[in-house]
Parts: structure tokens; sequence; C-alpha cells
């Protein structure tokens, strides 16, 4: 595991989703000597947590495919998964990076037959469908992942579970013993690409996220209409099962706000605008979306997207930011407010509310250990100041895949950059 | 010319400058989204109160509907709970804008004349200023012999004090209302003092009002 070999002209990046990926294979594919690290045990990041990509609705399992079929063909990158860095030191062209490995206790013999998984009992909350369902304490973390192997949770170290799970493995994967590790990576140039959280939507008060069952985020929303989601694929509302037919979405739940994040996400409209597909696609009769906005920012070319869901007789636009969210007798969430165009006063009852939450940077008040410059909202300045570390995809601003993956590219030409000085092929 | 047509015709064309050089926070009025988000929180707008809430009076302003945004009285129903302060996602201090509103309509005499909040804070601030201190026995007298349209009603008066009149012994066994006070009542001691006080407070408004308030970046 520790086998690992770099140098001052090695391009360390940071984070291992979309952005993070292309970084890496960007600078591998001209050459340069690459370690990719991941906090968690397996790469993609949110975009693999996603159901379907804006505009062309293709699976994500399409876009990280041919980005993990570049990474299995190159030598170049080396990835290291449930890795954190706690600390750099040094400056452009000459940094060292101390990395925390936490142990998988899975090695490389695992072939992903699922045994493990049959023998162990303890139930975990599944982060990858935002806690929305259980999973076995030893998983593999979503159909898709790489490296495909299994994970031992921490909590059933020690337990008999651990044994049960040992004792199942026919091929001598699983190795109780591993430890966590500390190890120090030298690089060249650092890429910052740890993506974004969805903004804690249970902090605006008045929209009752976490006391009303049925308020849920657009993120988990995500996760219901996959098929590999908690529910099969099914749009239901978390209270009682039943299955949701008239949604509402809430726009700018966090962002433009100088309450809680002063951007504009940037990627929200389009993220409801894609829902409002989910809900026709399982209702073509009888599904009801509802949209409330400030103003629809279908960024760039997305324009004619915004046209067509306008035209879905299905779609309701509604020009008004919700104030309030209250729950009527029968479970369901109904929105109040002012209806910008006439003024008039609404209260709508609905199944199921979808909060289009913000993109917090994940950088935002975490100390990077490095000097950077931050803008107002937390995300990577570019700024020189930084030196050699480079921000990418979601870290550096509010971006959608397509233009994290411009982000990355350009940060990862940065990044070779740097190290083509130490290597002496560029002045 | 009167107040009113002497600010209509300095400000011609532009009521949203006249509201950010003459009301209170109205440099604020620009920074409006139109959300809604204030009127959505408004406690009282979901009752049959206001008849343009917030968001809908800071649009007219922008749209230099200066006669119905001067005369309207959905300002004087702001009850002050801070709610739309609070929730404003630009930070607009939509109450303070709303008294700042209420004010200047009624300085220039266009307010809704028997707009009860109107009469009340007209009544409790001449009440007040006259000795410096609060007659509670004149300014409630003052209420219950008016009628509806603001006029002096003796039978109503008799009416409403007969009907409150158990709250008027407790308070009175308490000691909490001297009948004597209507004698002109108890007094500040330095009445002169609050007067000139008051007169300086008027001129450093007025002369801050002077000033164009409108473009100044904050």
């Amino acid at each position: 595991m520790t086998d690992v070999v770099a140098t001052n002209e090695t391009i360390l990046v940071v984070g291992g989703g979309i952005s993070g990926m292309t970084a890496a294979l960007e600078a591998a594919e001209t050459g340069k000597q690459v370690v990719l690290l991941e906090k968690n045990p397996a790469l993609g990041g949110r975009t693999s947590q996603l159901y379907r990509y804006f505009p062309k609705m293709c699976h994500p399992t399409c876009g990280l495919e041919i980005n993990l079929r570049r990474l299995k063909a190159n030598p170049r990158v080396r990835v290291l998964t449930q890795a954190e860095v706690t600390g750099i030191t040094g400056s452009a062209g000459d940094y060292t990076a101390t990395v925390k490995l936490a142990p998988r206790y899975v090695n490389e013999n695992c072939t992903a037959c699922g045994a493990c998984a049959d023998a162990v009992k303890t139930e975990v909350d599944n982060p990858f469908n935002y806690n929305l369902g259980k999973m076995k304490a030893a998983y593999i973390p979503s159909a898709m992942a790489y490296p495909q192997r299994y994970v031992l949770h921490p909590s059933i170290i020690g337990t008999a579970d651990a044994e049960a799970a040992k004792a199942a493995c026919k091929y001598g994967a699983i190795d109780l013993d591993q430890k966590e590790e500390t190890i120090e990576i030298k690089a060249g140039a650092v890429v910052w690409a740890t993506g974004w959280q969805p903004y804690d939507a249970a902090k605006i008060q008045p929209y009752g996220y976490g006391r009303y069952k049925n308020v849920i985020t657009s993120v988990e929303f995500e996760r219901l209409a996959d098929p590999h989601g908690p529910t099969g694929g099914r749009i239901l509302r978390p209270s009682d099962g039943k299955e949701a037919k008239n949604i509402a979405f809430i726009q700018c739940a966090g962002s433009r706000d100088e309450n809680h994040l002063r951007h504009c996400s940037r990627i929200c409209c389009m993220a409801s605008l894609k829902q409002t597909h989910y809900v026709r696609e399982q209702h073509p009769e009888d599904g009801k979306s509802t949209i409330y906005y400030i103003d629809i920012r279908a960024i760039d070319r997305f324009e004619d997207f915004y046209q067509k869901v306008q035209a879905d007789p299905s779609v309701t636009f509604v020009k008004s930011k919700v104030a309030r969210i209250s729950e009527d007798e029968n479970g369901n969430p109904v929105c109040w407010g002012v209806n910008t165009e006439g003024y008039k006063r609404y209260s709508n009852p609905h199944d199921l509310v979808v909060l289009a939450v913000g993109m917090e940077p994940s950088v935002k008040g975490v100390a990077i250990p490095a000097n950077v410059v931050f803008d107002s909202s937390g995300f990577i300045e570019a700024d020189p100041a930084n030196g050699g570390v480079f921000g990418a995809g979601c870290a550096s601003n509010a971006l959608d895949v397509n233009r994290a993956v411009q982000s990355a590219t350009a940060a990862a030409l940065r990044a070779i950059q740097v190290v083509n000085k130490v290597a002496r092929a560029e002045v | 010319m009167s107040a009113n047509q002497e600010m209509a015709a300095k400000y011609k064309n532009s009521f949203l400058k006249e509201v950010e050089d003459q009301v209170e926070m109205g440099e604020w009025v620009k920074m409006c989204m139109q959300c809604g988000v204030c009127s959505g929180s408004c406690p009282t707008n979901f009752h049959p109160g206001w008849e343009h809430p917030p968001q809908e009076i800071f649009m007219m302003i922008r749209a230099g509907k200066r006669e119905e945004v001067l005369t309207s009285p959905s300002m004087w129903m702001c009850t002050s709970c801070y709610n739309c302060i609070v929730r404003c996602p630009r930070k607009l201090p939509i109450t303070h804008i709303m008294h700042g509103l209420a004010n200047y309509a009624h300085r220039l005499g266009v307010a809704p004349k028997n707009q009860p909040t109107r009469a009340f804070s007209t009544l409790f601030w001449s009440n007040a200023i006259a000795t410096g201190r609060v007659n509670e026995l004149k300014l409630s007298m003052g209420l219950y012999f008016k009628d509806a349209e603001g006029k002096i009603n003796i039978g109503e008066g008799i009416k409403k004090g007969l009907a409150m009149k158990d709250v008027a012994l407790g308070l009175l066994k308490a000691r909490r209302l001297n009948p004597f006070e209507i004698f002109g009542g108890h007094k500040c001691k330095d009445q002169k003092g609050i007067a000139a006080m008051l007169k300086k407070a008027r001129e450093l408004e007025d002369k801050r009002k002077a000033l164009p308030q409108s473009g100044a970046s904050r």
C-alpha cells in the first residue's frame, strides 16, 4: 500500500470525483506521473450518485465508465482510496504532502463475490444513498465502484461480525489486522479537487427539512429516481411510502441568500428541470411538477432544455420563492407564498417537496493544509499566491459536470507547467 | 404649493430617486430581487390586510407609481415583527423601509386620513411631546371618544368606557390609573430641554435628507 513512488515532478490530485479523475488523467496522458487521492473507498464522487445528467439525460455510468477505462489503461496514475491529506509543506515545485490512509480491511484478493456481506448481520447508514437506506457493514460502495472491492465498516472491527466475514471469504481477502497508516508524498504541483457538498437544508428553518418527512433535497431525489437507489427507482415519499405524483421543486434553497450561500449555485435550476422528466417518466398520465423560482437560470446553451420543459403541460412554473412550508393533516407539505406575477397569495399542498439545495464548497471553513486564497463564498480563487496549488471543479466554483471537467483540464495544464519547470523542460 | 406638490415637482419622473433621498432606508429599494419571501413571511399578509405586499410596494416605487404608493394603507399595516428582515435573502431592512414610507407619506399629508395606526401614532406622539411623558389617561380617552371616521363622538366614548369599567376599576385599585392625571398630569423636569432636543433632531434629519442619497455606495 505504501509503495508510492513520487518525486517533485509528480502531480498530486486531491479528490477522486469527476474533476479529480479528469485532472489526473489529462496530466498522466501527457506523460506526467500522478498520484490521485480519494477520501471514500471508491472513485466517482457525487457524479456517481446522480441518476441522470442534463441535458442529454444519459446515465453517469456512461461518462464515468470512459474515465475508468482511461484510468485502468494508464500506468502513470497511482490511485489511493480512503486517503486524506493532513498537511502540505514546501512551495511550488517542491511539496511534501502528509496523507492518512484508513484501513479497508479487504486486500487485493477480493473478487467482489459478496460472500462477506451475506455473512455480516450489522447494518449501517448508506452514505451513497444520502443515508436514505441501510446497507450491510461489509459493502461495495456502489454498483460501479472503482476499485471493485468490498469494504468493512470500521464499526464491526473486533466483533463477531468481522470474524464471520473473514470466515466467509474463500479468497483470503479479508485482513482484519490492517491499521491506519500515514505516508508522505512528494509532489511538484497539487490539484485540489475536493468538490462540493449539498447545503445543509435544515438550516433553512421555514422549510422544515428534518421536521417534515416529505420535504427532501434534490440530491436525495436523485437517489429515489435511481434503480440502484433505496426504493429501486420508484419515487416514493418517505413518510408513508406512497407514490409521489404531485411534486414541488423549490429553487434557490440556500443559494442567492445572504443568510445562507451568497452565490448562485448554477446547477440547481437545470437539476430541477431535469428532475421533472423523472416525474413525467414514472407517471405519464397524472404526474405533476411545480417549480417555484425567482428566475430560471438555464445557463448557456441549456435555454432550449428550459423551453422544452416549459412546453410540457405537466410542469407548472410559479414565479415566487416559497416563504414557508407547513404540513397538513394528511402529511402533505403545503407551500406558502406570494406569486410575483400578480402578487396573489397561495398555499398549495403537494405530495412531496424537493429543495434544490445549493452547492457549498467542501473546502469552506476547512483548513486546507496549504496557503490558498478563497473567494467570499469559500471557493478556491485562482490566485498567484496559491503557488503550485490549483483548485479544480467545484472546489473552485459552482459548476455542472461539463464545466467541472473543463475546469479540471485547465488545472491539469497549470500543474503540468509547474512540473515542467522542475524538469527544466520549460522555462 | 403643498409639501407634496413640491416634492413631486422636484423629482418629476423618478419616484425611486425621491424614495432614495427622502425615505428612511429608501436607498435599499433598488436591491429587491422580487423573490417574495417578505410577503410570504408577513404574519398579517394572509389575512385580508395588505393591499400591496412589500415586494409589490418596491416594484410600484420602481415603476413610478407615486400616488398609489404614498396613499396606500399597506405600509401602515406593518406590525414590526421583523420576520421579513430576518428572512430577506438580500438583507433589505424591509420593516424600516415600511416605517420610512409611512412616515414620509404622513409628512407630505397624503397618507390615508383615518388609518387607525396613523391616527394612534399621531395621538401618541403629540401626547408624549406635550409634557415629555405619556399621559395614559388622556391617551386612552382620546381613543375612546372617537368613532371609526376619526370624529369626536361622546356616546361612543361612554359606551366604550362602560365596557372597560371593570378593567379601569382594577387599575385604580392597583394604583395604576390616577384620575387626577386629567388635570395636566405628571411631567418631566426639563420640558424646554426635551423640546430643544426634538427640534435639533428634526433639523439634523432635514439636513441629511437635503443631501442626495441615491447613488451612494453601500
